[in-house]
């Protein structure tokens, strides 16, 4: 038996070192001062005006980008779901789907610079035909161009999560709404709705973790930080001027940690409860 | 009445199909069509900041060090998981659980976070093993692991490996053999699949090269776009374009459709 053991051992080990370890830094380096006592200050810290602001613009951009994303992706799938199932189509969207989910960071900004910057392609085109988007100055470097950027990667997610979902609709449930006198509303609101409800919630919350653990994306984008949590950690760790605290920076992730760890396990409850009726 | 709905469905498609697509392509093409301007807005289309890529060293060095980033966390991704996840279920099926949530935990701890508690951890490898930026490829590892376990787990759950480790144990094959010529032929997708997965995750890293203060391929083309819009829009182009091959092949290549469902679960990304 300790023989089978052994065979385990390196893969704990590099775990342990490389992922359990870092974690456990930061849990403890949260609870401690300069000088190694153990202190509250760090998280006490966090309840300060500048950074709570912080929490509230990442919770806003999350939200805004996961429900546009959610009901945009949704769209998507079922325009997906309702078309040949063996069809090039959907190959190719769900392929299309699985790369762009992925995409996000310095390139994901670049593309839109280029596309939406003062000199970008869609701006100058709409510019010559009379069109100003940026009538009360750019808004791409804002909080609100960054919504917009992070509905690119949220959108093809959506689409990868909800579709299982709307493939386990079955046609024959709109029959039987339609047999017994049922309109298209009544469908959706007495028979699709409900059983599509926890997915949709579920997948939205996914949505949220993602755009709330993004981090690249948003330190290309927007050179001063501080109106996100990652890059407010990230200026607290890294301040170049010696004002770094690396205490509240891990009070912060670890702060940042919960909120997703949370998140994910109400993904992970809906989707257990999505799983029970379609399959 | 049922024909109205179906012209309805077939509008809300076709515009659903047109609306998506413009906001899909149109960045893509406008980076092309940006990387490819000359100085002034009625210059002609020039590759110089193409050719410029080549003529920047230290996009040359970051284009190389993420390249072989890739390689080696794909290496010991494969030389750490796939060993262990046979030996899991084989040997130690109680530990199969513990093994999952470990490879999955990376999705729930932010990397912005996660970073954070590495960074001691770098310090004291920088001074007593290396500075080099391939020491990145260890942390990198973990990074890929949800992604790599996922594909791993859908190619050992497809192949019935008890039976064959059996079957080659008791014709005298030592445990090497059964790994390098029993299972590791029987899923080269599945492996296939991982390694371009690290390779595309690995490629696309900015988060902890940056605040590790490494300048890989990510962090290069931040820099270098502070001073050439152009040269740096091109590099994010190409980079982009090779992680869109390997993603494509990785979405292509043949494996049943049944386990693709469960290797495709999308994952937090960044």
């Amino acid at each position: 038996m300790p023989l089978n053991w052994l065979g385990a051992t390196p893969y704990f080990a590099y775990v342990g070192l490389f992922l359990l370890l870092p974690t456990v830094l930061l849990a403890v380096g949260a609870f401690v001062d300069k000088d190694g006592h153990p202190t509250l200050a760090n998280v006490t810290a966090i309840g300060q005006p500048y950074l709570l602001k912080t929490f509230v613009g990442s919770t806003v951009i999350s939200l805004v980008s996961a429900l546009v994303g959610a009901i945009a992706g949704a769209m998507l799938a079922y325009a997906v779901a309702t078309g040949n199932p063996r069809g090039a189509l959907r190959r190719v969207v769900t392929s299309a789907a699985g790369v762009f989910a992925q995409f996000g960071g310095v390139t994901l900004v670049f593309a839109f610079i280029a596309t939406l910057g003062t000199v970008g392609l869609v701006t100058v085109f709409l510019k010559d035909h009379g069109i100003d988007i940026f009538p009360n100055g750019v808004w791409l470097y804002e909080p609100s161009g960054l919504t917009l950027i992070y509905t690119y990667f949220q959108i093809p997610l959506m689409v990868l999560v909800f579709l299982p979902a709307l493939d386990g609709i079955r046609p024959q449930w709109r029959e039987a709404t339609e047999s017994m006198g049922g309109s298209a509303w009544h469908y959706w609101r007495y028979v699709a709705g409900p059983l599509l409800a926890p997915a949709f919630l579920g997948s939205t919350l996914l949505l949220f973790a993602n755009a709330f653990s993004a981090y690249a994306t948003a330190a290309v984008l927007i050179t001063q930080g501080g109106v996100l949590v990652p890059l407010q950690i990230s200026a607290l760790f890294t301040s170049e001027t010696g004002q770094a605290q690396p205490g509240l920076a891990k009070a912060l992730a670890l702060a940042m940690v919960a909120i997703v760890t949370i998140v994910m396990l109400l993904y992970t409850l809906l989707q257990r409860r999505t799983s029970r009726w379609l399959r | 009445m049922r024909r109205s709905r179906q012209i309805k469905l077939q509008v809300f498609r076709g515009i659903v199909f047109l609306v998506m697509g413009a906001f899909f392509l149109v960045p893509i093409a406008a980076m092309f069509e940006f990387s490819t301007r000359g100085n002034s807005v009625t210059a002609p289309r020039t590759l110089v900041a193409w050719t410029n890529i080549f003529k920047t060293p230290d996009l040359v060095d970051a284009i190389t060090a993420s390249l072989e980033l890739a390689v080696i966390t794909s290496v010991a991704m494969l030389v750490l998981l796939l060993p262990t996840m046979v030996w899991v279920r084989l040997r130690l099926p109680s530990l199969h659980r513990v093994v999952e949530f470990l490879c999955l935990l990376p999705i729930t701890i932010p990397a912005i976070a996660l970073v954070v508690g590495i960074f001691p951890i770098n310090r004291w490898m920088r001074i007593n093993i290396s500075d080099s930026i391939l020491m990145l490829s260890f942390f990198y590892v973990i990074l890929v692991m949800p992604y790599s376990y996922r594909a791993l787990d859908a190619g050992l759950a497809a192949i019935d490996i008890k039976t064959l480790s059996e079957a080659a144990r008791s014709l005298g094959a030592g445990w090497s053999t059964v790994m390098l010529r029993v299972i590791v032929p029987n899923m080269s997708s599945a492996i296939l699949n991982a390694s371009l997965l690290s390779v595309a995750v690995v490629l696309g890293e900015y988060t902890f090269a940056n605040l590790l203060t490494y300048e890989n391929l990510q962090v290069a083309i931040a820099y270098v776009g502070l001073v050439s819009a152009g040269t740096s829009i091109a590099v994010a182009v190409a980079s982009l374009l090779f992680a869109f091959v390997l993603l494509m092949i990785l979405s292509f290549v043949g494996r049943p459709r049944e386990r693709m469902a469960r290797a495709e679960e999308p994952i937090v990304p960044k």
